[in-house]
């Protein structure tokens, strides 16, 4: 998607890293992006909870990642696709999220901010902090604290 | 005297720091009189030494510090305001105790320096309060002095310290060597002299304090040349350098990359053929290594760094309470991480005041239950399962369940309900509780109801854990469990479903691979929980891939077993296979991995893949059910008992000799075990003989004395070589078995020939060798002369194996 050059950046609001899962758009706020990887080797982590895909080596740091399909209760990622990682430090510590694809960092204004729309359900709505009304989409802005708490 | 004790030196290296600090503290404080945090850390310095120098006795030090400590304390409550007097005065009591210190370093004790004036001097300012009229008088006279103090002190203080540090180094070693007279060391140097000359003056007379200084800022920079050609020796606060923890933390991160990424290329380089490449990787592995040992080391402490304080703490209380108690330590030398040593500093000091209060009764008692007099506290250390494991144990009363039961519903902390369906352990575990305290009396040692939950907190909030054993009359133990983080840990690593996992290599204690068929006999189903025969002992197997959920992708019947030991449980825990064992850096994982509570990490292995660290402890909690643990218990019991009522079990090794029969042979004669080739077997007369190690070695074959049929064709025996009272002999067997635990009371006499008997051991009857009767048996002649023809043992090393 193209960046929306028409939105003013008002002090409350900011810019949010977009990406894709499952044909929608969600955003994180760009500070707590570290760094985006390509997929990873994951090392899966027997009777943890099921949003966690497994570790990942990271430099030498050892990351959780955090599928975020399954946190979101969306279908697993077809065969074949690739994930992409998204690494996010909370509190000093970074935590990763798979997501399908990456897309821009995006201003947003908090004018076009909404809570979270009604038709959301289930842990999706916990973890939607809103949508911000772009030009022509949603972009769901995710409460990266509670993504990650899984 | 010699040398100084390890608290004074410690106490000493810590002052001078403190001092350094007090000095510019001070001259802040005046530009800032107003800095409640300024002068709460200085009160608190000299709160420390007040203490400390209380508590080693240095009585001037307390007298001058506990004055100090007076009139900050007013000050920092705003009683008083500091005036230029005031901190001059303080100032000068710092030089005091700085004299006092210098003095204690090089002699042992507090010398001639003379603290009545400073004490007089601080006394009088404190007096000094700006309303009171008969002050007017002397403030004039002091405040001049005072407000040049701090412009002098700049420059001369700093040039001071050197000159004491010099000052020290001059005279430590001969000041130890004339020890104890202090008076003596002064005059062996120039420099203590300066030092102490110039500031007795000062502390004795407010007045003259700029000219002191300037006295002493010349003299200062005389001790320098007067010790440039001293001893070089240094002393006690020079020879080591203070560093931060977290740069040391930084320092062990670093040295873990470094030894994953040595990991990495000297797996990659095992691939390589440049020799060059493959020598520089070997040195790149060796280096890694003794660097990471260096870095460890550094924050490495012995745990007698905190026992050494304790051998007065009981004796003191011992006193104080009338009991008399030997203190014994073992394990002294276990290492801690220096951060763990002192979180766990309180909590042990707690523990053994604890147990001198609480658990040794008076020797009156004592004797009336029939133990002696002297009660024992044992302290122990030891590394277990990647843990340091501490034990502080005593012989005294023990904790009655049901008194303890019973004082806990009194407190309202359980209901009698609740208490009735608790194990005697559990009810133990109650001690622990906030507001607990089973003393009758409350001394000024324990027994206020605080105390083992502040223990219990302080040793949980380092990862570690705490528990109580008791037994009513036989005494208390209370154990503790810190664990070793930042460590990098040896590991083995195994491979279970795919994944590759990493199991610390503490709590492994033998690996056992049984190939299909053997596995199909030796492991077997006890109850629906398989078992494994390990020399005799039933060991509970768990499955990795049933704890963890997972399908074990093994499927040709091998069954590999790591034996581990948690909390003095063995089980077997089977995985699909072997790998590696390797270095590891426990990396934290995040919370959510922790709240399952199975691994206790994870690392990155060589390959750059990620592994999970088993957590043995939860993995065994997990795992074996209850009444296997209790089984294991009452065997543990069982084994005591015995241990107690017969101290004769022995080492014995199995042995076959062919023919299904089994004999068993006392493991401490045995000096080792060796294959000899069948052709290596010469004749002398009708009697085999091997050579070794340079001697001639009689043979014993024992299918044939026993009158077992063996195979007598086999390209190598097994041959168990035999000491006795200085008299080698090889005894040939089919094969060695096992080393078991052998129970002289199951000793049957149904004997034979060249037997003592026979016994139930690892449940086979198994036949005990008389190895003596053997060897006669086999052969009577040989003990009688020494036969052996002269031609064969030229040595005399022969011939005493001849007489035998």
């Amino acid at each position: 998607m193209t960046a929306p050059t028409d939105i003013k950046a008002p002090a409350t609001s900011g810019q949010l890293a977009t990406f894709r899962l499952d044909g929608d758009l969600y955003g994180i706020e760009v500070e707590h992006v570290q760094e985006v990887l390509r997929s990873q080797q994951l090392t899966r982590v027997p009777l943890a909870p099921s949003a966690v895909a497994g570790l990942i080596n990271l430099r030498g740091q050892v990351v959780t990642a955090i599928e975020l399909r399954e946190r979101l209760g969306r279908p697993p990622r077809p065969e074949g696709t690739d994930a992409v990682v998204i690494v996010v430090r909370l509190h000093g510590e970074a935590v990763s999220l798979l997501v399908d694809s990456i897309a821009d960092v995006v201003d947003v204004d908090a004018k076009d901010f909404e809570a979270p729309p009604d038709t959301l359900e289930g842990q999706a709505r916990d973890l939607i902090r809103g949508a911000y009304k772009l030009h022509g989409q949603l972009l769901l802005a995710l409460d990266v604290q509670k993504a990650v708490s899984a | 005297m010699d040398g100084l004790d390890d608290i004074v030196e410690e106490f000493l290296v810590e002052s001078h720091e403190n001092l350094d600090q007090l000095d510019s503290d001070l001259v802040a404080l005046e530009q800032d009189p107003n800095s409640r945090e300024r002068l709460s850390s200085i009160f608190r310095t000299i709160h420390t030494i007040k203490g400390t120098s209380g508590f080693l006795a240095f009585n001037r030090l307390e007298e001058v510090t506990h004055v100090g400590e007076n009139m900050l304390s007013r000050l920092r409550d705003g009683e008083l305001d500091l005036t230029p007097t005031r901190t001059s005065v303080l100032l000068q009591m710092v030089d005091s105790v700085r004299s006092l210190l210098t003095s204690i370093e090089a002699s042992g004790g507090e010398g001639p320096v003379d603290v009545s004036g400073v004490v007089a001097a601080i006394t009088a300012a404190m007096e000094d309060a700006p309303a009171a009229p008969a002050a007017v008088i002397p403030a004039p006279r002091a405040a001049p002095a005072a407000k040049k103090a701090p412009a002098a002190k700049k420059a001369p203080v700093k040039k001071a310290a050197t000159a004491k540090t010099t000052a020290r180094k001059a005279t430590t070693p001969r000041a130890k060597a004339t020890a104890p007279a202090a008076p003596a060391a002064a005059p062996l140097d120039d420099a203590p002299v300066a030092v102490l000359a110039d500031e007795l003056p000062e502390t004795v007379d407010v007045h003259p304090v700029v000219d002191a200084f300037s006295d002493h800022a010349e003299e200062s920079e005389a001790a320098p040349a007067a010790s440039g050609d001293g001893q070089p020796r240094r002393a006690v606060a020079d020879s080591t350098i203070r560093v931060d923890v977290d740069l040391l933390d930084e320092l062990m991160l670093l040295v873990g990359e470094l030894v994953l990424t040595r990991n990495q290329i000297v797996q990659n380089v095992a691939r390589q053929t440049d020799t060059d490449l493959i020598r520089a990787s070997q040195r790149l592995n060796l280096i890694a290594s003794e660097l990471q040992e260096g870095v460890m080391k550094t924050r490495m402490q012995p745990i007698d760094h905190i026992w050494s304080k304790l051998p007065r703490v009981v004796r003191d209380l011992g006193l104080q309470l009338k009991k008399s108690i030997t203190l014994e330590m073992e394990g002294r030398e276990t290492e801690l991480d220096k951060t763990l040593l002192e979180a766990v500093k309180d909590p042990l000091t707690h523990l053994v005041r604890n147990s001198v209060d609480h658990g040794i009764e008076t020797p009156d008692e004592r004797r009336k239950a029939g133990k002696p007099a002297e009660g024992v506290l044992t302290l122990r250390a030891r590394h277990e399962s990647g843990q340091v494991v501490v034990e502080v144990a005593d012989d005294g009363a023990g904790i009655d369940p049901a008194k303890l039961g019973a004082k806990a519903v009194q407190r309202g902390l359980v209901t009698a309900d609740a208490l009735t369906r608790m194990s005697p352990a559990d009810i133990l575990q109650m001690i622990f509780l906030p507001g607990f305290s089973t003393a009758a009396a409350v001394t000024n040692v324990s027994g206020r109801g605080v105390g083992m939950d502040v223990v219990k907190t302080n040793i949980e909030s380092i990862g570690g854990t705490i528990e109580v054993e008791s037994e009513a009359g036989r005494g208390t133990v209370c154990r503790l469990r810190i664990p070793l983080t930042l460590a990098i840990v040896p590991a083995l690593t195994v491979e279970c479903a795919g994944d590759r996992y990493a199991i610390p290599q503490i709590s492994l204690q033998e690996l056992v691979s049984l190939d299909a068929e053997k596995a199909a006999n030796a492991v077997e189903e006890v109850g629906g929980a398989q078992v494994y025969r390990l020399r005799g002992e039933l060991l509970p197997l768990v499955r990795l891939t049933d704890v963890l959920g997972l399908t074990s992708e093994r499927h040709d019947g091998h069954v590999v077993i790591a034996v581990l030991r948690s909390e003095g449980r063995r089980f077997g825990l089977v995985v699909d296979r072997v790998i590696n064992t390797e270095e590891i850096v426990v990396k934290a994982v995040g919370g959510q991995m922790k709240a399952i509570g199975l691994y206790s990490g994870a690392t990155v292995l060589g390959d750059g893949t990620v592994a999970l660290i088993l957590d043995v402890q939860a993995l065994a909690r997990r795992a074996l059910r209850t009444e296997t643990t209790d089984r294991q218990d009452s065997q543990k019991a069982a084994a005591h008992a015995a241990a107690a009522s017969e101290t004769e079990r022995q080492r014995m090794l199995l042995a076959a000799i062919g023919g299904g029969r089994r004999v068993a042979i006392p493991l401490d004669t045995v000096t080792r075990l060796e294959q000899v080739r069948t052709d290596s077997v010469e004749k002398v007369g009708n009697r085999e003989v091997v050579q070794y190690r340079g001697a001639i070695l009689p043979i014993v074959r024992l299918d044939r004395h026993l009158g077992a049929y063996g195979e007598s064709d086999r390209e190598v025996l097994e041959v168990i070589v035999y000491a006795d009272h200085g008299r080698s002999v090889a005894i040939v067997v089919e094969e060695i078995l096992d080393i078991v635990d052998g129970e002289a009371a199951i000793r049957s006499d149904i004997d034979d020939l060249g037997l003592l008997g026979s016994a139930v051991l690892g449940d086979k009857v198994t036949e005990l060798l008389d190895v003596r009767a053997a060897i006669l048996a086999a052969d009577p002649a040989f003990y009688n002369t020494p036969a052996i023809p002269a031609q064969m043992t030229p040595e005399g090393a022969t011939t005493s194996l001849l007489e035998v």
